[in-house]
């Protein structure tokens, strides 16, 4: 213990390097996440009709039924969800990397589409399999008389989100199930210990810090998520009321901005109750190259349950995007369990007119994703590992993000970059695509860093020592030893960011300043405006979920292909 | 510090302005790139994209889709750097709002021919802010297959809404989320009066399965078949029938015929190319487009309609067509916000109640026709009563010390207002669940009296 605490506080001297880092990653969130959103929520402490500092719209708030309705319904969506998302990912993560399991990499794959679940097409979809008229209503009051309310009030929300954002809890822990070490599971069997029990006692604890991050995550995101209610018409929660204060014309009302406020706090006292929960324990193991959990080969019938259980999960998760396929193809779907008929003129018409939107999403998604795991890592590096002064609150400032609703931060992005010139051009530095991608970056970072820091809670900090201790430099040491045994949870990062940055629309659509800058989301918005877009904006949603469906197998075989290599698998 | 940022940015974006239009002030001829912002459906702006830059090949046109709300939001925010040249959409409030604010600049369109009025609304903004290119009204959609598969009769009128049939079977947009409903509810409540207009609307609200955020979000139920019945602007519904869908729609006799409107926008920079857009839009080759079948918009220049197929609505011949109600701009005008508040307040996020207070009545209603009784029927007359009882009278709502309360901006610290939205708005909702559950309660008790 006491050698721990002498290298810790070495760590602790204060180094160039890290202070540098630390000041740069500080002066980005400034720039771009504090002050535009700032430029936007002060109007929430002000006296309407003064001008002046006040708390009388807070206490608006708090006397105001409908408000107090939507906080209860917010609150309870987002608990439901987290039960329904782990039920969801806990057998997916569990059996995949537990078990020798043919195409777990295709089936974790499969796991994380869920999450690319375009906007708007994602809802109709699932209107038309499970909505009150959709295919499996209409069939099972045809045949059997009844039908069943997926889809009614809370129900869908829950339902829809569950389905949306279970692949956080999904990915972050197969993460940390892999990461865990196998060395402790073989004593816990050496001591007796198996089955349920090993499971529950010594194998999903060490996992705990991957489920706590998913966990948390998904509880708010569906907070603070806000197309999905909107979408299936649910209005009293929280973040549709924000938005629907903020973007309606004419209404100058501080209430949006007060509800955006309370949802930054809810948000932010979401990740301080879950770092509390970690706090005081270490999940770090030393032993690396054990590549994870052993893993078992399944007794004849045990598999046929596995695999019943994991095609039943797959079914269900993927419903939307067989939704979505059908859709592409279809004629006329209206009404009716099936489209009338089926035809490829769709996917005619997105070839011919909208490949731009293809290749800006990829550029845009993945430079904005790069940034995220570089910052995510950095922060997650510099809360962990070193003793700055402050250096907290660049985790909790980068997580407040996640709470800023996509239209605040955009009205935000206007208000602060749109009277800046751009050099040469003179061009409003808001119309730059930069802009755009650094506002997906900063959307889409709390992914990343809760990934980046869940990876580095597992890495053991006497490792660092080790090598130290070795010689290796500070620089080496990170870029040698940490990142690469981050690698999962780095990659976990990309992944998440990349796929949601590619479907993110509620900032996008206040900065898209141009046709020729405009991504996939946008065009998706634009298509399913009218009745005649409806096909080929499905058309469009596959695309999307193609290229990121396919980004996620690739980095998967790279990273699967760095461990083999590395040798930290057999 | 902030505010000397503030003061270089604004020294930085006035020489900008300075700038540009040194370099279009020159330019006669149209050529180069035309941005405009508009809420219109992709099917329609490309065709006028194709068909306009087809006639004037040296200007590249660059459309940028966003709702009308975010489109007006966006126009306000990026005034300072202005770089849109035309805003185009339908409601005709947005471009109210605009004007308000000093955005839009006078252009008199050069093409001769086009009446002062469709319907009974002008054409053209007074003061040539923005002109009308098409003309659209409201009507009820609904999806043929679902009201043969749930027996339902076809709605021909408002009033029909309102009928016990139509139960959870009706959608609309919220009006303060869609210009066009907003206009729908306002005709209602000039056509009808502000206490019956008031009455109607909560009727059908009663019936009403969901209360969408998106205007498109009805048609698109409606095509879909997850509702059978839907409050819409016209297009929406011809747009989808031509598209395949088995959907069909009515004008009721309370309808309003509106133009859709285009505005060239305050330091447009490209002046020159924004104007002949406008032009072309009023020529009869660009009126023409209005026709196509993914469009299908009642153009406003009348030679137009020779060219139209057999059955398209023609508000200049038939007078029944949006000429009952004399929409009344300024009444509309002076109640926007308060209006849209009360139908929130009292509608949209009270919904549950209202549904379960008029089902109570229906419930009631029923029984009292199989054994009439008076008692229970005065009940019932009280029920509804209760229901569609409002907080505020059309005076009040007209009052600018309640608008006051809705859109005051802090011009000076001396400004005051008696109340806060919030304050006011928490006032309509408590009056509006305890009348709603006071209606249900009464109707229950006339039901058992009916038993």
């Amino acid at each position: 213990m006491t050698s721990l605490a002498l290298t810790r506080d070495r760590i602790a001297r204060v180094r160039p390097g890290p202070a540098l880092a630390a000041l740069l990653i500080a002066a980005f969130l400034l720039l771009f996440l504090v002050v535009p959103v700032v430029q936007v929520i002060f109007v929430a402490f002000q006296d309407k009709t003064t001008g002046a500092f006040t708390l009388v719209n807070f206490a608006d708030f708090f006397g105001n039924d409908l408000f107090m309705r939507s906080f209860a319904n917010s609150f309870y969506v987002s608990a439901m969800s987290v039960v329904v998302a782990s039920l969801l990912a806990l057998p997916l993560a569990y059996l995949t990397t537990r078990f020798e399991f043919r195409g777990s990499v295709l089936i974790q794959s499969l796991g994380i589409i869920p999450l690319i679940m375009p906007p708007f097409i994602g809802a109709v979809a699932m209107q038309l399999l499970f909505g009150r008229n959709g295919s499996v209503n209409l069939l099972l009051r045809d045949h059997f008389g009844f039908s069943i309310p997926f889809m009614e009030g809370l129900n869908g929300v829950i339902f829809v989100q569950s389905i949306h954002y279970f692949p956080f809890i999904l990915i972050n822990l197969s993460a940390s199930l892999k990461n865990i070490d196998r060395a402790m599971e073989e004593s816990a069997q050496n001591l007796g210990c198996h089955g349920f029990r090993l499971f529950r006692r010594i194998v999903f604890p060490l996992a705990m810090p991957g489920y706590v991050a998913g966990a948390s995550l998904v509880f708010i995101k569906v907070f603070d998520d806000l197309g999905t209610p909107l979408l299936l018409n649910v209005n009293d929660m929280l973040a549709p009321q924000a938005y629907l204060r903020i973007s309606s014309i004419g209404i100058s009302d501080p209430m949006g901005y007060v509800i955006s406020v309370v949802l930054i706090s809810c948000s932010l006292l979401a990740l301080w109750v879950s770092a509390l929960a970690m706090r005081g324990k270490d999940y770090a193991t030393v032993q690396r190259g054990g590549g994870g959990l052993a893993k078992r080969r399944l007794k004849p019938l045990e598999m046929v349950a596995a695999y019943g259980i994991v095609l039943l999960i797959l079914v269900l998760v993927l419903a939307p995007h067989v939704g979505l396929g059908l859709l592409s193809f279809a004629t006329i779907w209206s009404f009716s369990p099936v489209p009338d008929a089926f035809t490829l003129k769709h996917y005619q018409t997105v070839f011919t007119e909208s490949g731009q939107y293809i290749t800006n999403t990829l550029l845009y998604a993945s430079l904005a994703a790069l940034l995220d795991v570089v910052i995510g890592t950095a922060i997650a590096y510099l809360v962990l590992r070193t003793k700055l002064p402050g250096r907290q609150w660049l985790d909790y400032i980068a997580m407040a993000a996640l709470a800023v609703p996509g239209v605040v931060l955009g009205i935000g992005y206007l208000r602060s970059f749109y009277g800046v010139p751009m050099p040469f051009t003179g061009q409003p530095l808001s119309n730059f695509w930069l802009i755009l991608v650094f506002a997906l970056a900063i959307r889409r970072l709390p992914y990343a860093l809760r990934a980046c820091t869940a990876a580095l809670q597992q890495v053991s900090s006497s490792l660092e020592e080790a090598a130290e201790n070795l010689g290796a430099t500070k620089l080496r040491t990170v870029s040698r030893i940490v990142v690469p045994l981050m690698s999962g949870g780095i990659l976990a990062g990309f992944v998440t960011s990349f796929a949601t940055a590619a479907v993110e629309l509620s900032a996008t659509i206040m900065l898209v300043h141009s046709q020729s800058d405009a991504p996939l989301a946008y065009g998706l918005y634009v298509y399913m405006q009218s009745a005649a877009g409806r096909g080929p904006g499905a058309a469009l949603g596959i695309f999307a979920v193609i290229i990121v469906g396919l980004g996620t197998y690739l980095s998967h075989v790279v990273i699967e292909r760095g461990r083999r290599e590395r040798g930290q698998d057999q | 510090m902030l505010r000397t940022t503030r003061t270089l940015r604004n020294a930085a974006a006035a020489l900008a302005v300075l700038l540009l239009s040194g370099t279009t002030a020159f330019a006669q001829d149209a050529s180069g790139k035309l941005v405009i912002v508009t809420s219109f459906p992709k099917d329609m702006t490309t065709a006028f994209q194709q068909a306009y830059q087809k006639a004037n090949p040296k200007v590249t046109v660059e459309i940028l889709n966003r709702n009308t709300n975010a489109g007006v939001k966006y126009l306000q925010e990026t005034a300072s750097n202005n770089g849109v040249d035309l805003f185009w959409a339908s409601a005709p409030d947005a471009f109210e709002v605009l004007k308000g604010a000093g955005l839009l600049q006078p252009y008199k369109p050069k093409v001769e021919g086009i009446p002062a009025k469709v319907g009974a609304y002008p054409v053209n903004d007074p003061e040539g802010m923005y002109a009308g290119f098409a003309a659209s009204g409201y009507g009820i959609m609904w999806n043929s297959r679902y009201m043969k598969a749930n027996d339902l009769p076809v709605p021909k009128e408002w009033a029909d809404l309102t009928k016990p049939v139509y139960f959870d079977h009706v959608a609309i947009s919220a009006p303060s989320r869609s210009g066009t409903t907003h206009l729908t509810i306002e005709t209602i409540l000039q056509g009808e009066g502000w206490e019956k207009g008031w009455r109607t609307n909560k009727e059908m609200a009663g019936n009403y399965r969901t209360i969408t955020e998106r205007s498109f979000g009805v048609p698109d139920g409606v095509n879909s078949g997850a509702f059978g019945v839907g409050i819409v602007i016209d297009f929406f519904a011809l747009s989808s029938q031509a598209s395949g869908f088995p959907v069909e729609f009515a004008y009721p006799t309370i309808t309003t015929i509106v133009p859709a409107n285009v505005g060239v926008v305050k330091n447009a920079p490209n002046k020159a190319a924004a104007e002949g857009f406008v032009d072309f839009l009023l020529s009869p080759k660009g009126q023409e487009v209005l026709l196509e079948p993914a469009i299908r918009r009642l153009p406003v220049n009348p030679v137009t309609y020779e060219k139209a197929p057999a059955g398209y609505p023609n508000p200049f011949k038939d007078s029944s067509l949006g000429s009952q109600v004399n929409f009344d701009v300024n009444v509309s005008q002076a109640r926007y916000n308060v209006v849209d508040a009360l139908f929130d307040q009292l509608i949209t996020f009270q919904l549950d109640d209202l549904k379960a207070a008029t089902q109570a009545i229906y419930k009631a209603e029923a029984a009292l026709a199989k054994k009439p009784n008076d008692k229970a029927k005065a009940l019932l007359a009280e029920a509804r009563d209760l229901v569609a009882a409002m907080p505020v009278t059309a005076e009040q709502a007209a009052d600018p010390q309640l608008a006051g309360a809705f859109t005051v901006e802090r011009k000076s610290a001396k400004d005051t207002v008696p109340e806060r939205q919030a304050q006011v708005e928490q006032k309509w909702a408590a009056f509006a669940k305890e009348n709603y559950a006071a209606a249900r309660k009464k109707a229950d008790e006339a039901l058992a009296l009916a038993r």
